[in-house]
């Protein structure tokens, strides 16, 4: 019997040949990633637990990104961020991000692609339900907590059971008002919240390997919406190039064989793909645009590590070149990197702030902002009676703030085409 | 670990995702300082809508006032139980307002891992949806050694799915111990 591509990964992380879905492995970590949020509690655990003996397994494996609460007045999210600061002081950690310095680099998912931490074939954990992004670049990543966390950091090791992989090919080539957030939000239509739940979700065919990088990483990203262990895409030729401008490190490049054995095949005509919506309050409540279009809005919004890519602010920029929003609309970059660009990459000759600007938008600084609420202080929060759609990864009740609020997900051209009407609008009204 | 576990039971719905059992804005506070980690449990299920916390009436604070600590230790949820976020702080924070055990018919990967690796709080499976037949404030009662949970009010009883693999890591105490234990760390 052959194995998937995830099957295969596991089995070199556990120095065995062959491994079986439902058994349990100890694996050898290549990189552990952690935040402000989950990072001051793993060190912690791994203080406590280690004790005077507490020494980190290999400090060169060690990524920390500051990036959920960062640009707030709150004093326990501050004294977290110190907390990381002086613990990266204290064990001269080289890969320690820090915030208000120009090695600040925003969301981790994303820093995590930008920096080369993203390496095929490789073991990937983190303290963040998105760590599951990774898996566009043919590797195994997936979120643990911070007790999982410490123990990584004084071991290098962790026990993870091999999934049962689910497999979804997308045939034929997307269209123009097609992007992968609606991909993957009819994949979540289909198999629902839990339909992924300690499953790899593998995703191949014309209409997967022709997206950028960056799509990819949007497919991958909510395999954790589905309840996955793991999002995975093989590592092509697009993914080799962007990784070599990003590491010398050498990358092994492993492909699910034909007689791999999958829970399930899924199998769909991209080109025939509707705009889709999670209406609230979950991922899994999918509707196309044109049965929710109309609907008055509060709030447009775009970004985090699911929708605050370069890409999907140059499909939002298509609409609002030369147009004013309707509703006020949030330009959050995932990271430093974008927001670089942002003043960089044009239409017609105007860079894509000068779009947002001149269209009406407010933009953010880099972090994972409003997507999962945070402090009352934080940028594009949501409030009470708000009906707000997003480009983000959630829609759970209370997910962006207020308990009284709605949250509409959707891709970044219906966002768009949203915010230039102040309510639900098709993105093909705009094509 | 304690071979019988009783308490009042607090019912909710499916897909309980961990925004709602412990919302973003409160995973600042510290769990090494006692006292501010008692917060933890003062807002633990604060997420869930009100007229979905305690079922099947719906309306019944998981905690009350400014309490730290809940009239409540045994969860009984659906399917999906912790999904979203990889928040350790949520098994925490259900440890912290005195809850000992979760019942639900599945549970997210991440959310079921941290109960078990942390030590915090025994999530069992059951064999059926236990929200549609238990009411909150049922008075509960769990032997571990023969899996089964019996509902003293109603005179019902349950075969739960035996814990399993993650045994030997709960009657450990948590990874750490479990991983001492087996001479997997000094």
């Amino acid at each position: 019997m052959g194995m998937t591509i995830t099957e295969k990964i596991l089995a070199k992380a556990s120095e065995k040949n062959a491994v079986v879905p439902g058994e349990n492995l100890w694996l050898n970590v290549d990189v552990l990633m952690t935040h402000d949020v989950c990072g001051p509690p793993t060190i912690g655990i791994w203080k406590k637990e280690f004790g005077d003996k507490a020494k980190i397994w290999d400090k060169k494996k060690l990524v920390i990104f500051p990036d959920h609460y960062i640009f707030t007045k709150n004093p326990h999210a501050n004294r977290n961020v110190e907390l990381l600061r002086s613990f990266a002081k204290e064990y001269d950690i080289p890969n320690y991000y820090d915030v208000g310095t120009d090695r600040y680099k925003g969301v981790c998912h994303i820093a995590l692609a930008e920096e080369g931490y993203n390496i095929p074939g490789t073991v990937l954990f983190g303290t963040d339900s998105h760590t599951c992004t990774s898996g566009a670049f043919g590797m195994f990543s997936t979120g643990v907590g911070n007790t999982d966390a410490a123990f990584i950091l004084g071991t290098g090791k962790i026990w993870e059971k091999v999934p049962e992989s689910l497999l979804f090919t997308f045939d034929g080539e997307l269209p123009k008002y097609i992007t992968a957030k609606d991909l993957i939000l009819r994949v979540l239509g289909d198999i629902t919240t839990n339909g992924g739940t300690y499953r790899a979700l593998e995703f191949n065919g014309e209409g997967v390997f022709s997206l950028s990088i960056d799509e990819r990483m949007t497919l991958t990203n909510m395999a954790i919406e589905a309840g996955a262990m793991n999002g995975i895409i093989e590592a092509d030729e697009l993914v080799e190039k962007y990784v070599k401008e990003r590491s010398d490190k050498s990358y092994e490049i492993f492909k699910s064989d034909n007689d791999a054995n999958y829970r399930a095949k899924f199998r769909y005509n991209a080109s025939e793909f509707l705009p889709l919506v999670a209406k609230p309050h979950s991922p899994d409540n999918i509707d196309t645009v044109e049965n929710v279009k109309g609907r008055k809005l509060t709030k447009c919004y775009i970004g985090s590590c699911t929708g605050g890519k370069l890409s999907d602010f140059v499909s939002a920029a298509k609409f609002l070149f030369g147009n004013e929003v309707k509703v006020p609309t949030f330009i959050v970059p995932a990271s430093t990197a974008v927001a670089e660009q942002l003043d960089v990459e044009t239409i017609s000759g105007v860079t894509l702030k000068n779009i947002f600007e001149n269209a009406g938008c407010v933009i953010a600084q880099s972090s994972c902002a409003a997507c999962l609420g945070g402090p009352m202080d934080t940028i594009g929060r949501a409030q009470d009676g708000e009906v707000i759609i997003s480009t983000t990864n959630r829609n759970f009740p209370g997910r962006m703030g207020s308990k009284k609020s709605e949250v509409y997900l959707a891709s970044p051209l219906t966002v768009a085409a949203s915010a230039l009407t102040g309510e639900i609008t098709d993105p093909r009204d705009y094509i | 670990m304690e071979k019988t576990i009783e308490g009042k039971a607090f019912v909710l719905g499916d897909n309980i995702d961990t925004d709602q059992i412990i919302p973003a804005e409160h995973l600042v506070y510290s769990m090494n300082d006692p006292k501010e980690a008692q917060l933890y449990g003062r807002y633990a299920l604060s997420g869930v809508p009100l007229k979905e916390a305690g079922l099947p009436n719906g309306n019944i604070p998981f905690i009350k006032g400014e309490e730290v600590t809940s009239d409540y230790s045994i969860v009984i949820g659906g399917s999906n139980f912790g999904c979203g976020s990889s928040r350790e702080h949520a098994p925490y924070a259900l440890m912290k307002a005195g809850v000992k055990v979760v019942i639900a018919e599945s549970y997210a990967r991440i959310y079921y891992r941290n109960s078990v690796d942390g030590g915090f709080v025994i999530p069992y499976e059951a064999k059926e949806k236990l929200n549609d037949v238990i009411s909150t404030n049922d008075e509960l009662e769990i032997k571990l050694d023969e899996n089964k949970l019996i509902n003293h009010t109603t005179k019902k009883e349950y075969s739960l799915n035996p814990l399993g693999d993650i045994l030997p890591i709960l009657e450990a105490g948590n990874l750490f111990e479990y991983a001492r234990k087996s001479g997997m760390i000094a």
